[in-house]
Order: C-alpha cells, then sequence, then structure tokens
C-alpha cells in the first residue's frame, strides 16, 4: 500500500514538473509577445500585458493547488504506514516563532533604515521640546511593543496544543489585574501631565512682557497655492475683509485700515532665526492646512475662522543644508487637509536667514497697494512721496527696537 | 487535530414538525425575517463592499507606487477618469474617500456588526430571533440601499464623492470646489443617510433583544464577551449615528438652500460668495461626535470576537472576565468625550485641546487592560491553531502595534506635526483597519459551521490568514516613518516634493505588499464560497465551545431550538476545569451535574448552593480521608 501511493505522490511531481515547464514556456512566450510590440500603440498589447499577470497569477493558484494535493498525499502515506498524522498545529506554532524572529529583525531593520530617512531635527524652539516627548513616548511605547508581541508569540509557541495536558484553569486574578490596570495608569498620567505643559507652552499666544515683539505675517491658503502678506514699517497687518476681493486684491485688503498701506507681497517665506514668528493663518474658500514639518508647525486654515501660530525658528536653511550635507534642502510649507485635485503640490519654500539678510530682503518686497488698486480706492497715486517716508518710518522702528 | 476523522456523533435529527413554515424563495432568502438569515445577507454583502474597496485601494496604490507610469488597461476600464492611462487626481481622491467610506461603514460597521450581532446574539443569549425580525429585515435593506446608492456614484459624470471619508466643508460643501462635490457627494449624502437609518434599527434591535429577551438563566454577567462587545456596541450606535445624521442634514441644507451652517467667509475661484456667519468647525463636531465613537464601533465586536474565539481556542477561560467587561463598558463611556482628539490642530480652543488630550489618553487604560488579559488567557492554555484562533491572535497583533501609535496622536503637543501625516494612516490601519477585520474573518472561520452547517478548509485558512498578516504589516509598518517625514496622506503623487521622492521606493514596496494581501483574499473567497456548498459536514459543536449556540441543531431551523429554549446554568467560559469530565462544560449543564468540578466561585450569589458544595466537598475529602 505504502509504495504504491508514493508511486503516486511521484506521478503527482511529475505533473508539477510539466505544469512548471508549460506554465515557464507560456510565460517566456508571454514576455516575449509583450516586449517586441510594446512600441506599437495596439489594444492587444495592454490586454496581453494584464492577461500575463493573470496567468502567472492562475498558474500560482494551480502550483498551491497541487502542493496542497501533495501535502494531502503525504499525509496518508504516513498513516498508511503507522505513523503519525501531519501535525499542522505545531506547524502554525513554529511558524508563529518564526513570524516573531524575522518580525523583530524586521521591525529593527525599519526603524534604522527607514527611521534614518525621517525628518531632521527640529528647526524651532518649541519643536525641540516637542521631539524631546516624542523620545520619551518612543522608548516607553516600543518597550511595551517589543514585550507585549514577544509575549504574545512564544506563549504560542510554549503553550501549544497537546493531548497529554488540560490548560490551567486561571478565570482572574485580582492583584495581577491591579497592577497592570494602575501601570498603565501611571505612565499615561506621567504621558498627559508632560504632553499638556507642553502643548499650553507651544499654544500660549501672549508675547512676554520685555520681549520684542513676534513678527507678524499673514498665510493665506486657497486652491491651489499660498499667499504670503509681510508687514511694512509698522509691523501691523491691515485688517481683510472677503466681501473686498477682487481681481486686483486678492487677499481682500481693507485699504480704509491704514495699517495696510505698507503691507509687502512675498513669495517665498523669509523668517529671521531666533525670532518669534506669528504666522496669521487664513483660508479663502475651502480648508487647507499650513504645515511645516521642520518646524513642527501645522494648524487648519479654515474659511470664517483666523488661526494663528508662534514660533521661533532657531536653525538658519544655510546651517541646516550644511548639517544635512544637502546643498539643495529647503524648508518647506505645504498644505496637510485635503482641498481639492492639486492639493499634492500646494507648497511654498520658507527661508530661514539671518537678522540681516532678512532685513535686506524686506526691504526689496512690493507693497499690496498698487497703483490699480490705488485708483480703485481713490487714493493718490503718489510714487515720489514713497521713499521720505520709508526712511523716517525706518527711524521710528529702530526707535521701537 | 486530525481533519480526517467524521465525526457523526452529536448530529441529532428533529424532525418533530416544529413549525413548518412554506417560505417561498422570497421570503426566505430575500425578505427574510430570520434573525440568520439576515446574518448571512450582511456578511455576503459586506464582503462584496470589502472586496469592492479593496479593489479601489489597490488602484490609488498603483498609482503611488508609479506616479509616473502610462496603464492603458485603466483608460479601458475607468475611462475618463483615468486619461492616458493615468488616473485623474480628482478621481484618485474619490477613490481614497470611497475606500474609506465603504471599508469603515458598509464593511466595518454593517458587515461586521450587522452579521455578527443578527448571527450571535439571538443564539447565544437564548431567543428565538430579535425582537423585532421585522426592522431588522429593514435594517438589512436600508443597508443594501445605501450601498447601492453609494456604489452608483460611480456611474455620474463628475465622478464619486472625493472630499474625503470625512467630508469636511466647505469642501464638500460647495460644488464648485472640486468635481466630486457636485452629484456624487449627494449621492454620498443621501447614502449615509440611509446607512444611519439601517444602523439605527439594527442596534434598536440588538439593544432591546439583548436585554429582553435572554434566556432562563442568562443574568447579564453570564453573557458570553462577544454579546457584551455586540450590545455596547450598539448603545454606542443607537447614541451617536443621530448625530452624524443631523450633521449631514445641515450639510445638504448648505449645499442645496443657501443655508451658512458651515460656511463663513468664502471666495472660490475670486467670487465672492455670500455665505455668512457659519463654521466649518462645527461639522468637524458633530462628524467626529460619532465618528470617535465609529472606530469603537468598529473595533469593540472585533475584540468581543476574538476574546470569545480566544478562550475557546485555548482552552482556558478569558482572563478577567469582570474587567473584560469593565473594560469595554469603560472605552463605551469615554469614546463619547474624546472627539476633540481628531481636532487638535483645527484651530479649535488650544485649551480644549488639553482637556481632550487628556480623556484620550485615559481611554488607553482600558484598552491595556484588555490587552494583557488576552495574554494572560494564552498563558498555559492548550492552544489549538484553528484559522479562526489565528484570525483573533492577529487581531490582538494589530490592536497592540495600533494601539500604541495612538499614544503618539492622542498627545495634542505630538499630533502637531503628526496630524494627517502617514503616521495617522499607518495608526488606524492597523488599529482599527487591519485588526478590525481580523475580527471579523476570525468570527467568518469560527462561526462559519453555524451559518451553513459546513466547514471551511483549514489549510486554506492558514495560506489565507499567514498571507494577509505579513501582508498587512509589510504595508502599514513603513508608512509609520513615511508620517514621521512629514509625509502627508491623500497626496496624488509624490513626485513634486524633492524631500519625498525618497519615499518612492518604499511606496512601489507597498503597493505589491498590497496586492499581495490582496491575492491573498481569493483564498478566503475561494474557501467561503466552495465551503457553503461543498465543504465538509459540520458536527452540532466543533470546536467544543461551551455557549449556547453550539446546543442549536445543525439545521438551522426557524425559531433557532426545536423544543424548549435551553435554561443557562453556569458562565460561559468553564474550560478546563479542573475535575471536569471533559475540557468544557457547556453553559447548559447544571452545576448538579458536576459536582467534582464546582468550586466556591461559582456559588457567590447563591448561598443555598454553596451551602450544599460546602458539604459536597467535606464528604468526599472525608471519603478520601477514611
Amino acid at each position: 500500500m505504502g509504495f504504491k501511493k508514493l508511486i503516486k505522490s511521484k506521478k503527482i511531481l511529475s505533473l508539477l514538473a510539466v505544469f512548471m515547464l508549460t506554465g515557464t514556456n507560456l510565460v517566456m512566450a508571454q514576455t516575449a509577445a509583450a516586449a517586441t510590440p510594446a512600441a506599437t500603440d495596439d489594444k492587444s498589447v495592454m490586454w496581453m500585458g494584464a492577461g500575463y499577470y493573470v496567468l502567472l497569477f492562475l498558474l500560482l493558484c494551480v502550483v498551491i493547488a497541487i502542493v496542497g494535493k501533495i501535502l494531502k498525499v503525504y499525509d496518508l502515506t504516513r498513516q498508511m504506514q503507522g505513523k503519525k498524522e501531519l501535525n499542522w498545529n505545531n506547524l502554525m506554532a513554529v511558524i508563529c516563532l518564526v513570524f516573531l524572529l524575522f518580525g523583530l529583525y524586521g521591525a529593527y531593520w525599519s526603524f534604522t533604515v527607514q527611521g534614518s530617512m525621517t525628518l531632521p531635527e527640529a528647526a524651532s524652539a518649541h519643536g525641540v521640546k516637542i521631539d524631546e516627548m516624542f523620545t520619551v513616548t518612543t522608548v516607553i511605547t516600543m518597550f511595551v511593543f517589543f514585550v507585549t508581541q514577544i509575549l504574545l508569540f512564544t506563549f504560542l509557541f510554549r503553550y501549544k496544543h497537546s493531548d497529554k495536558r488540560r490548560a490551567f484553569f486561571l478565570p482572574h486574578n485580582n492583584t495581577i489585574e491591579k497592577i497592570w490596570t494602575i501601570l498603565p495608569a501611571m505612565v499615561l498620567t506621567i504621558l498627559v501631565v508632560f504632553g499638556f505643559f507642553t502643548w499650553q507652552e507651544i499654544t500660549n499666544s501672549a508675547d512676554a512682557k520685555g520681549d520684542r515683539p513676534s513678527l507678524n505675517i499673514e498665510v493665506t491658503g486657497h486652491q491651489f497655492a499660498w499667499e504670503l502678506r509681510y508687514p511694512g514699517k509698522d509691523l501691523k497687518l491691515g485688517n481683510v475683509n472677503y466681501k473686498l476681493v477682487t481681481g486686483d486684491n486678492k487677499l481682500g485688503i481693507d485699504f480704509k485700515d491704514r495699517n495696510s498701506f505698507d503691507d509687502l507681497e512675498a513669495d517665498t517665506m523669509y523668517l529671521p532665526v531666533n525670532r518669534s514668528v506669528r504666522l496669521n493663518i487664513r483660508a479663502q474658500d475651502v480648508i487647507h492646512s499650513c504645515y511645516m514639518p521642520h518646524f513642527r508647525v501645522q494648524l487648519n486654515a479654515v474659511p470664517g475662522l483666523p488661526t494663528f501660530f508662534k514660533f521661533t525658528p532657531t536653525i538658519t536653511t544655510a546651517d541646516m543644508r550644511n548639517r544635512l550635507n544637502n546643498p539643495d534642502f529647503e524648508y518647506l510649507l505645504y498644505c496637510n487637509k485635503i482641498c481639492g485635485g492639486i492639493h499634492y503640490n500646494m507648497k511654498k519654500v520658507v527661508r530661514v536667514v539671518t537678522e540681516a539678510e532678512y532685513q535686506q530682503w524686506i526691504a526689496k518686497q512690493k507693497p499690496y497697494l498698487t497703483d490699480a488698486l490705488r485708483k480703485e480706492w481713490n487714493m493718490p497715486v503718489a510714487p515720489a512721496a514713497a521713499p521720505q517716508d520709508t526712511t523716517a518710518s525706518q527711524k521710528r522702528l529702530a526707535l521701537n527696537n | 487535530m486530525s481533519t480526517l476523522a467524521v465525526h457523526d456523533h452529536g448530529v441529532v435529527h428533529h424532525e418533530e414538525g416544529h413549525e413548518h413554515h412554506h417560505d417561498t424563495f422570497i421570503t426566505k432568502y430575500i425578505f427574510s425575517q430570520d434573525h440568520k438569515m439576515i446574518a448571512k445577507q450582511f456578511l455576503i454583502t459586506g464582503i462584496t463592499m470589502a472586496v469592492i474597496a479593496m479593489t479601489l485601494s489597490i488602484l490609488f496604490r498603483i498609482q503611488l507606487a508609479y506616479p509616473d507610469k502610462a496603464f492603458p488597461l485603466l483608460e479601458t476600464l475607468l475611462g475618463r477618469f483615468a486619461p492616458g492611462g493615468r488616473l485623474d487626481p480628482n478621481f484618485y481622491l474619490s477613490l481614497v474617500t470611497i475606500h474609506g467610506t465603504i471599508m469603515v461603514f458598509f464593511v466595518l460597521t454593517a458587515g461586521l456588526s450587522g452579521t455578527f450581532s443578527n448571527l450571535l446574539i439571538p443564539l447565544q443569549v437564548g431567543a428565538r430571533d430579535m425582537a423585532s425580525p421585522f426592522m431588522n429585515m429593514l435594517s438589512y435593506w436600508f443597508f443594501f440601499l445605501a450601498c447601492v446608492i453609494m456604489l452608483s456614484s460611480f456611474f455620474v459624470q463628475k465622478g464619486p464623492a472625493s472630499g474625503g471619508w470625512t467630508v469636511y466643508p466647505p469642501l464638500s460643501a460647495l460644488p464648485k470646489a472640486m468635481p466630486g462635490s457636485e452629484m456624487g457627494m449627494t449621492l454620498w449624502l443621501a447614502s449615509m443617510i440611509c446607512f444611519v437609518a439601517s444602523s439605527l434599527m439594527g442596534g434598536i434591535n440588538y439593544v432591546s433583544t439583548v436585554l429582553n429577551m435572554r434566556t432562563k438563566g442568562m443574568d447579564l454577567w453570564k453573557m458570553p464577551l462577544s454579546i457584551w462587545a455586540f450590545f455596547l456596541t450598539a448603545v454606542l450606535g443607537v447614541l451617536s449615528f443621530p448625530v452624524l445624521v443631523a450633521g449631514v442634514v445641515l450639510l445638504i441644507f448648505d449645499r442645496s438652500m443657501g443655508t451658512s451652517f458651515y460656511l463663513s467667509d468664502i471666495v472660490l475661484n475670486g467670487k465672492v460668495m455670500p455665505f455668512e456667519g457659519g463654521s466649518p468647525i462645527l461639522f468637524e463636531h458633530l462628524f467626529w461626535f460619532l465618528g470617535h465613537p465609529e472606530v469603537y464601533i468598529v473595533i469593540m465586536p472585533a475584540m468581543g470576537i476574538s476574546s470569545e474565539i480566544m478562550s475557546v481556542n485555548s482552552r482556558k477561560p478569558i482572563f478577567g472576565y469582570h474587567a473584560m467587561v469593565y473594560s469595554l463598558i469603560g472605552i463605551t463611556v469615554l469614546s463619547f468625550i474624546v472627539w476633540g482628539h481628531h481636532m487638535f490642530v483645527t484651530g479649535m480652543n488650544p485649551f480644549l485641546g488639553g482637556v481632550f488630550m487628556i480623556t484620550t489618553l485615559i481611554i488607553a487604560v482600558p484598552s491595556a487592560v484588555k490587552t494583557f488579559n488576552w495574554l494572560a488567557t494564552l498563558w498555559r492554555g492548550n492552544i489549538r491553531f484553528k484559522p479562526a484562533m489565528l484570525f483573533a491572535i492577529g487581531m490582538v497583533s494589530f490592536f497592540i502595534s495600533g494601539g500604541l501609535t495612538g499614544i503618539f496622536l492622542g498627545n495634542a503637543a505630538l499630533d502637531i506635526n503628526l496630524h494627517d501625516t502617514y503616521f495617522v494612516v499607518a495608526h488606524f490601519h492597523l488599529v482599527m483597519g487591519s485588526a478590525a477585520i481580523f475580527g471579523m474573518l476570525a468570527g467568518v472561520y469560527h462561526w462559519f459551521p453555524k451559518m451553513f452547517g459546513r466547514m471551511m478548509d483549514e489549510k486554506l485558512g492558514f495560506l489565507h490568514f499567514w498571507l494577509t498578516f505579513i501582508g498587512a504589516y509589510l504595508v502599514f509598518f513603513p508608512m509609520h516613518f513615511m508620517g514621521l517625514d512629514g509625509v502627508p496622506r491623500r497626496y496624488y503623487a509624490f513626485t513634486e516634493f524633492e524631500s519625498m521622492k525618497q519615499w518612492l521606493s518604499v511606496n512601489t514596496f507597498i503597493t505589491w505588499a498590497a496586492i499581495m494581501s490582496a491575492l491573498a483574499q481569493v483564498a478566503f473567497l475561494y474557501n467561503f464560497i466552495t465551503s457553503i456548498f461543498w465543504g465538509k459536514k459540520a458536527t452540532q459543536n466543533p470546536w467544543e465551545a461551551n455557549t449556547l449556540e453550539w446546543t442549536t441543531p445543525i439545521e438551522r431551523i426557524h425559531g433557532n431550538w426545536p423544543g424548549e429554549i435551553p435554561t443557562v446554568y453556569r458562565w460561559p467560559y468553564d474550560y478546563s476545569k479542573p475535575g471536569a469530565e471533559h475540557d468544557y462544560i457547556p453553559q447548559t449543564t447544571p452545576l448538579s451535574e458536576t459536582m467534582s468540578s464546582n468550586l466556591p466561585h461559582d456559588f457567590e450569589d447563591n448561598p443555598v448552593g454553596l451551602a450544599e458544595h460546602t458539604k459536597w466537598v467535606n464528604t468526599h475529602s472525608n471519603q478520601e480521608v477514611k
């Protein structure tokens, strides 16, 4: 009986071989067929490509079915020879252990290789605190992760089924349950308390007394770009009213407000290093999210709800390029809330520069109040008066600072 | 366990002529009011929707892996949605949106809760059917209608809704904001209202059945954990889904009647819109008031199912049954006051953010208790690796991996930089996506014999499990690191940012892992369909489980039990009790029949029984001494 089965399984093996051969033949033919007429724009090629993969998959199914049958025959053969049948339960237990080992290595690999591809150090004052919190949370959670996963899969292997014993009847144990309720509660309390204070600190909006006031910058999101507005010499941004939006006045700046006269338009967001920046965030049409990951800054831009985020950049672009050894590095601001078809390409370059460079740059920016707008608002078009005005206000600015 | 041995014992034929209905095809298979048939309807619809949603995900994964490549076949299949063989950016967003909507609502809410609450609540509490079978039928048909409406949006001119599954206005409220916000969005909203109606009718039924129709002896503390989970899930759904309807109705008003509930200060494409005084944040609050309980609606049935299956297959009582129930209750209550953690960076008052952070991190405690209890259940068990058991274990593993990253996201300060990145995608796909779907698959493998009277193939189940389990980790684990690099979700391509190009190769890898997991589902579908017709005939209690459903005949008659409904005498987890004859004692076995295995603990509320037990123990120990 036994060797009869063996012959049968050999037959199946040879059948498998034949299948594999014809299979590879087919595949080869398909690849050849798919490769040659690729240049010609023929519909049949397209179906051939898809057909090739479908065939490949069907072949795989056939192979799996055959392997299954072989296993079954092998199992039956063993039983006929009076040996024990295949113990799938033990096999699964072993695979659990193998999975654990490979999984641990995979997690380690992912942490080292992909972990090194993540954002560089925080380039803002509060970002450093966030990163510290992140590290603490990572250490705690990864400890729990590894311990629980290792326990889970080793238990599976260790306590696999055996007819010889019974499971240990353990419905509950109040002591240990109390421990593992209170322990996570304590750890989480620590995380909550630290998180709460860090959060309060980050979102605390008032400028400390005696400090230099924050630099106001307005960023407005619309489909699919960001508009920047810098205050002029008065360091104040003029009011905005969406009803005033026209072709020329795309932000709807209210030029009845004197603060708006010297507001400046910019293409790139320049930030002076080590100076507190108050980013005033607006949206015109749908919700956008102003996301500057290198500074650990994110806040949604909501139409009808102006928001702001205060932060202090600490590393200049040039410095960061050196640190990362990447001469093309740029800080970026991008949209992080689904806002329509071009959502994936809604960015602004952000440059952190020294105070001197910043002053140089801001002097070159154009005011929002163009001649066309002056006409629209019935204001005198007086370009000649401007230079004198600037010097006077610069002096005032210097005194203020 | 031998799969070749034929179990024929336990098959009892009940042909007493109990309630012989003359069902027509329509009353039996279509407008059925039998909870078991409705459960199957939910399951099969759910699986169909899952396959569709999975296909959508493969489509957008291909786009992410090969952003610069054209696939002419796509144009043939999708027409104007993939001009030149490349997905249209707006259609990409539609795919993401509909994938999310279908998976969260149609598969993991209706497919999971609908199937197993319907199947198991009457069977496990000992009832002939649901409290209101007619409403139960309506519940399915509203769900079916919702599915049809949702899928029909693929056939409208501008394509399906595409504002993300959270459909935040103004994007979803302004038809001109994107193509998907036109007809597609209207259909989405209509579908969602039908869905909520379905979910409410189901939920009310589940709650009233559990509360009113338990069999004799089945007090609340004798219910299996699966019933506790379904019950609390239904409570959550009944209390939170109506809020979504409120939000959706207001959105419909804003869209088509010119109201401004969510809209204010809007200039679209240079045109000033007349809306004034509304707030998009209001919608976010309304949405997440359902949206957060929703993730527990998704995961709690999976937890209940896994607890049950792990106990049966470890041949060991679930560890800390009371703690498990209390943590479920804790999760239920807390889940109502954590919704704000989805809104830390929306511009909501930061103080509110701080409060929501505290409540959110508290919810980690009951979740941790559950995890440790599952581990303790496995400890010193006698573990049988049935496919159902493997999936339950996979659920625990995913729940740990995904749950831990929730501690990052629940922390408002850390959320600033992680919000809406791939870190979030990885987090919720593990903790609620994969974990819940594994709970569902575990349930399918475990209760398949109860549904169809046949067994599923074990080996194919193993293959299905390992490919899916490994595949899911390969897909979602690397995504954490993309998130830590600040890669936003819902981006059509990463080609426009120099810094994101380093992730292109990872994306290709993820896509192939996703394709592998998707193909692994073919093993499941093949197994599922063929086993319905040609599977090995099931025995009455194939897993040697204690719960009531295994006391019903294999034939699945209307009314569940041919004679009287059995009485329950004990909790459902008397596995491997020392001194017992077998390693399981069904709930229907009176304590008087198992004197040798009774423990003082079994008589907590029963002083008479305790006295008798002590007497019995004394006489027997005396005999031993003599």
